[in-house]
């Protein structure tokens, strides 16, 4: 939503006039994009998952914060995820019990002062080092905080979690939240305010300092910045918008229970970051409304949804590290060349070996768990709007030689592409 | 009291020796390649239900021996094809892979096994009393299990001074480019430090599938701890390692052996007891729910302390 303005800092500081288009215009486009969006889409299944998209946008932001900009690997971000949320939880609780004035549009406040608090509590020791050490730290401090929460059965509220009702909180200008619109467009509130100001923190010294902690914290000391100090704000901020998240998650669900700080919450968060391209701002926007879409679409169809995303996961790691967003930016030179139409035939060749290849990889992880789980009388399986006899040999055949072609097709493909890509790019020239 | 401090120590010093064959494996991989491998646990579960596999057609002895090996071909795989490739982006991406191939491990277990736990049992020729001891008996598998990491810890000792391989891969600990100038192949080394650190792992599933149990979570429930373990002993020595497996083993038995709550300690040293209800939670916790946690504060205590850990002589 924001990437080409955070491109052309010069340019835009050098024409003022453009530059206010240039800058904002993609924020006021966003803004129009999350406003319209509801009455774009009118499926009634649209607006929970948009709810639940836009909750991870603002934790997936929050978390490459740390990860993107700062460096630090967490295993452990949910943490402050959850813990923002089952205060957020808890107040709203007090609102409507104790009466307590607090009405649900600020109640993401509370998380995320929540996530702050805890932030700066555990930063403390969190934030001495980089690197493989803070990722483990991090591990350690979710471990901790699972485990704890088997114990304070008061605050977590056990298996059953916390349990709360937004529709009896004091009211705020008379904004009622019943339906799941009306908490759309207080999430879309949310999300704009909070990737706004994630953004604008990103463009602040300690931000950029940040980049250059993550880079080479041996220079940014010279230059006279103390790299823990650096570290720690940035877990701080980036613990108050992962709070915010959690808040935003008790306000939609009106539930929480430990797993939502569990180390699977954790993995997600890296997941999206990942996949949508940590080394961009919008990267984890887009990672998070492809792994919801991603997540909510697999498990209507497939109860082994977690290994395909594992897999694309690994795939993402192999062979794109730089993720979706990254991938995309790699093409924009391309783009002004005028040169995309030379990539279009490998590209094209690529996606159908490539889809061959899933097809049947697809197939067969099916067919295996058809047989473990599926009771003995049952002989046929639905599969690509085919039916399937799983328990004869030919599907089993069928779809292991298209898995074999499909490989060996990516494999005789995939320097073709690599070729045709720098040959577009003028990195080499043409033959 | 005598009871719960002997078996407490020799349950202790059973569990400690099995989490050193996990983590003197993972240290190992860590100090020579500086990959801490977050799927090595899911390497024992993998053995695990492959000998359980195998144990279902030809018996648990077989299982013993071909499924290490197969989860250290594995293993070697894994690194040949997938870490090798992601080393280029550094030790944090190598991190996110090893994290993602935990995922897909634990799902895969899923997939092929299904989700409730195996009953793969303790094989019937160790399954008897070794001795009597005040009015309890100690199990012959436990011994056994012992003996198997004993004999594990002496073998790979032995390797690692005695040998000209083990001169190698501790060369490779420390001076991978001199090595590889002295025409070595650092990365086949690599390759094996890793497929053996995987099929030691496996070991310890196919030893401890039957005590811990084979069920999906096995791999999460030892994993963390192991982590632990290297890090208090000191990421990448096998020295540190090995103090620190039986100093969390012991302290883990003796906790949940333990049944008194922080009420009943703090009243014991004269603290009276808290009315107040929010602190209530903490007062009827007892020891033995504390045990789980108690590895976790322990490192981070270290890490904060001496962040080299019990051993180390190096920070990441």
């Amino acid at each position: 939503m924001s990437t080409p303005a955070a491109a052309r800092p010069l340019a835009a500081a050098a024409a003022p006039r453009a530059g206010v288009v240039r800058r904002y215009g993609l924020w006021l486009v966003g803004a129009a994009v999350l406003v319209a969006l509801p009455h774009v889409i009118r499926a009634g299944v649209a607006v929970p998952i948009m709810n639940q998209m836009g909750i991870a946008i603002v934790f997936a932001l929050a978390f490459n914060m740390l990860f993107g900009q700062g460096g630090m690997l967490s295993f452990g971000h949910a943490v402050y995820f959850g813990l923002g949320g089952f205060l957020a939880a808890h107040a709203l609780n007090l609102a409507v019990r104790n009466g307590l004035y607090l009405p649900v549009p600020l109640v993401p406040l509370v998380g995320g002062l929540g996530g702050l608090l805890f932030a700066a509590l555990f930063g403390t020791f969190s934030t001495m080092r980089a690197g493989t050490v803070f990722a483990m730290i991090s591990l350690g401090v979710a471990e901790l905080m699972a485990s704890s929460a088997l114990i304070f059965d008061r605050f977590f509220g056990g298996e059953e979690g916390i349990s709360t009702n937004r529709a009896k909180a004091p009211l705020l200008l008379g904004l009622q939240f019943t339906h799941d619109r009306q908490v759309y467009y207080l999430i879309a509130f949310w999300v704009f305010v909070a990737a706004l100001a994630m953004y604008a923190f990103s463009r602040t010294p300690v931000g950029r300092m940040a980049n250059a902690v993550r880079d080479n914290p041996e220079r940014a000391e010279f230059v006279g910045y103390s790299q823990r100090w650096v570290r720690y704000v940035c877990f701080c901020a980036s613990g108050f918008f992962a709070g915010i998240a959690g808040g935003l998650f008790a306000v939609n669900y009106e539930i929480l229970n430990a797993e939502n700080m569990g180390l699977g919450a954790s993995g997600a968060v890296l997941f999206m970051a990942f996949i949508g391209g940590a080394g961009h701002f919008v990267g984890p926007i887009v990672g998070a409304i492809v792994y919801t879409f991603l997540q909510s679409m697999l498990s209507d169809y497939t109860s082994v949804w977690l290994l395909y995303l594992g897999l694309l996961f690994l795939t993402t790691v192999l062979f794109v590290p730089m993720g979706l967003v990254g991938v995309f930016m790699l093409h924009v030179p391309v783009w002004r060349s005028h040169r995309v139409g030379r990539l279009l035939g490998p590209y094209l060749l690529a996606a159908l070996v490539g889809l061959v290849a899933v097809v049947g990889a697809i197939g067969l992880l099916e067919m295996i768990h058809f047989v473990v789980y599926a009771d003995t009388t049952q002989m046929t399986k639905r599969l690509f709007w085919v039916t399937v006899p799983v328990r004869t040999v030919w599907p089993w055949l069928a779809f292991g030689a298209l898995t074999v072609a499909g490989g060996l097709g990516l494999r005789w493909v995939a320097p073709r592409v690599v070729t045709a890509f720098a040959e577009a790019s003028g990195l080499v020239s043409a033959r | 009291m005598g009871q719960i401090i002997f078996f407490s120590l020799l349950n202790g010093l059973v569990f400690g020796m099995l989490l050193f064959m996990l983590s003197s494996g993972l240290t190992l991989i860590f100090g020579m390649m500086g990959v801490l491998n977050f799927a090595h646990a899911s390497f024992y579960m993998l053995g695990a239900y492959i000998a359980y596999t195998i144990g279902l057609k030809v018996g648990f002895w077989p299982g013993l021996v071909v499924a290490p090996l197969v989860v250290g071909v594995l293993g070697a795989a894994v690194e040949r094809y997938g870490l090798r490739r992601v080393h280029r982006f550094g030790h944090i991406a190598e991190l996110i892979f090893t994290f993602g191939l935990a995922i897909v491990i634990g799902e895969v277990v899923q997939l092929i096994w299904g989700r409730p736990a195996k009953s793969y049992d303790v094989p019937a020729a160790l399954d008897f009393a070794l001795f009597r001891v005040f009015g309890s008996s100690f199990p012959a598998y436990k011994g056994f299990m012992l003996l198997v990491s004993v004999v594990m810890f002496v073998f790979i000792f032995a390797i690692l001074t005695r040998t000209r391989a083990g001169l190698i891969i501790q060369a490779s600990l420390t001076h991978p480019g001199m090595v590889a100038m002295l025409g070595h192949n650092v990365p086949r080394v690599f390759m094996i430090v890793f497929g053996i650190g995987c099929g030691l792992a496996g070991l310890a599933g196919v030893i401890a599938g039957p005590v811990l149990g084979t069920f999906p979570g096995m791999a999460e429930v030892l994993g963390s701890v192991v982590f632990v373990v290297i890090v208090i002993g000191g990421l990448g020595s096998l020295g540190g390692a090995f103090v620190a497996s039986l100093l969390i083993g012991i302290l883990q038995t003796f906790a949940v052996a333990l049944n008194v709550s922080v009420g009943n300690v703090l009243m014991a040293l004269g603290v009276p007891a808290s009315a107040s209800a929010s602190l209530h939670d903490m007062w009827k916790v007892t020891v033995a729910q504390v045990a789980p946690i108690m590895p976790y504060l322990l490192l981070i205590l270290v890490l904060i302390v001496r962040p080299t850990g019990l051993f180390g002589t190096r920070e990441t």
